[in-house]
């Protein structure tokens, strides 16, 4: 299945792709009315170190650790997507403590969110791929570990 | 031809049904289920009394699970025995069932010590099953004093639960501090203040001697007037089907990395079953959801024929009261790195060049990469620690792990 692959060479660390994710799940057709003047939830983070920078988001793992520890049973892979379902989650955190990846994080209303590749947003395909301007974040098929 | 059969119907069981149908999907799978319910998320109970979830969003899975997994359910009913020559399985009705292969996922019980006069309190209960907590529900409204014997987490999510719906809630237990399992004295301490602020009442390092209707007598010499009693004690694993056969327990029914116990054809998953702490070496029940679920899938895996193993139990919990989270996971053991706030402490245990344990209270972001390290025993050494140790990042593990984290499938 396609998945989103970072490059840290070419990330520039402009955090665009973190606004892209929170107007991409919006809802809302204006990202300045979505946006502006409010603090942002995006489901995929920049993580920098002085050297290098790159986004993470959801690793849609083969294993999921966060589907099987999940005590309201709110995550769940189907098609190869890890969703969660947000009216199950009582916000435990127990994702948070297992995800390898800190791919997990709470909305504004301390549900847990998570990427789920756009593939059920007005935007289709993965926002922050779409409007990264450094090629940096990627869509596609890798089907091997490496 | 296979005939499966899973005694309890938790998390484990439904592990074990999933794990089943990911190799077989054609042998029947029967799962005998002492509650009358479906399979569903018995750490929300305290989450359903506080009125942020309910019955139907509390179902573990869908509603067409068992149809869709060819399983049949047979409810209310308890199976007391399990017969080796010919393979069956006895129920509490004297029906006996056949089996080919059993995963025994019967959970514990609360246990309820002997306190005197505890037969003169009228309204009391326990705090683990769906039904507990719909009785506590029945029980309770807002003139209600509420006891609570045991601060550890079944105790204090309770109190959390009721909080808003009753008049007080007063905890009490034998240890000193709150969590004492999986909390020490200082984060302790942090977590006890929140849940004082929000009104809950504390006795700690202190029981009762003995009960009289409404009133308990404290040791300390203190008296606690109450309307409802909660039992949260602690719990036991139900090991007797095991034990029954000869089969080997210690605290819990001993399992291999395959979930296999020591008889043949027969495994246990969740909070009856003993595996590898991997954290520590020894051996010791981790009654805790993700290790039931894991533990039940890897059971049937094997039972179906494939081969699993679960060789990363650890103990881990996230547990929140009032929206301050603790988390913490392995052993507390080695060096500690510690790092305070007003409202928050994080302190890290290393040892032999491998990340040992952590307690982290108020700072809980992207706490899994810490509880990776932990499970994945990730050498310090390969990873720039003095920088990971302050933020929980992927940035410091170095360029080869980062290509295998990022670059391809997981």
């Amino acid at each position: 299945m396609k998945r989103v692959y970072v490059n840290e060479e070419w990330c520039l660390g402009c955090h665009l792709c973190e606004y892209n994710c929170a107007f991409a799940n919006s809802g809302s057709s204006d990202m300045a009315f979505a946006l502006k003047g409010r603090p942002i939830y995006p489901r995929i983070h920049v993580e920098s170190s002085e050297k290098i920078s790159y986004a993470v988001s959801c690793r849609h793992c083969e294993d999921p650790v966060c589907v099987k520890s999940c005590i309201a049973g709110a995550l769940s892979k189907d098609d190869g997507v890890i969703r969660i379902d947000k009216n199950k989650c009582v916000g435990c955190f127990t994702c948070v403590l297992v995800c390898p990846y800190g791919a997990l994080s709470p909305n504004e209303n301390g549900v847990m969110q998570k990427c789920e590749l756009c593939l059920q947003n007005a935007c289709g395909e993965p926002a922050c791929v779409k409007g990264c301007p450094n090629r940096a974040i990627v869509y596609e098929e890798r089907d091997e570990a490496v | 031809m296979k005939q499966y059969l899973i005694i309890g119907n938790g998390v484990a069981a439904a592990g074990c049904i999933e794990g089943i149908r990911s190799v077989d999907t054609e042998n029947a799978i029967t799962v005998i289920s002492e509650e009358k319910h479906e399979v569903y998320c018995r750490p929300l109970i305290s989450y359903y009394l506080e009125g942020k979830t309910d019955l139907a969003r509390m179902q573990y899975r869908g509603t067409d699970f068992y149809e869709k997994n060819g399983c049949s359910v047979i409810y209310g009913h308890r199976a007391v025995r399990i017969l080796t020559d010919p393979r069956e399985v006895e129920l509490d009705d004297g029906r006996k069932l056949p089996y080919t292969d059993i995963c025994i996922a019967a959970g514990s019980s609360p246990f309820v010590p002997p306190f005197e006069g505890l037969d003169t309190v009228k309204e009391k209960y326990s705090f683990m099953t769906l039904d507990d907590a719909l009785s506590l529900e029945q029980g309770i409204n807002e003139q209600s004093s509420v006891l609570i014997v045991g601060a550890g987490l079944i105790g204090l999510k309770c109190a959390e639960g009721i909080a808003d719906r009753v008049a007080e809630v007063t905890v009490c237990d034998l240890a000193d501090r709150v969590l004492s399992s999986i909390l020490d004295t200082e984060c302790a301490a942090l977590m006890q203040k929140n849940l004082e602020a929000h009104g809950i009442r504390f006795c700690l390092g202190d029981s009762a001697a003995r009960f009289e209707g409404n009133t308990a007598y404290m040791k300390s010499g203190a008296e606690i007037d109450f309307d409802v009693l909660v039992l949260a004690v602690g719990v036991r694993p139900n090991t007797s089907l095991m034990k029954d056969i000869g089969g080997e327990v210690d605290r819990g029914i001993v399992v291999d990395e395959h979930m296999q116990t020591s008889a043949a054809n027969i495994y246990a998953a969740g909070d009856c079953a003993q595996g590898t702490d991997i954290s520590t070496g020894q051996k010791r029940i981790l009654a805790i959801l993700p290790n039931a679920y894991m533990q039940g899938h890897t059971a049937g895996v094997n039972m179906a024929g494939g081969n699993e193993v679960f060789d990363k139990a650890i103990p881990m919990n996230s547990i929140g009261f009032f929206g301050v989270h603790a988390m913490t996971a392995g052993a507390y053991d080695g060096e500690m790195y510690e790092e305070k706030t007003e409202n928050s402490i994080k302190r890290l245990f290393t040892k032999d060049d491998l990340l040992k344990g952590f307690i982290l209270v108020g700072c809980s972001e992207r706490a899994g990469i810490y509880t990776s390290m932990i499970r994945e025993k990730t050498p310090l050494s390969s990873v720039n620690f003095e920088e990971l140790r302050k933020t929980a990042s992927t940035t410091a593990f170095s360029p080869e792990i980062r290509r295998k984290k990022f670059g391809g499938v997981v």
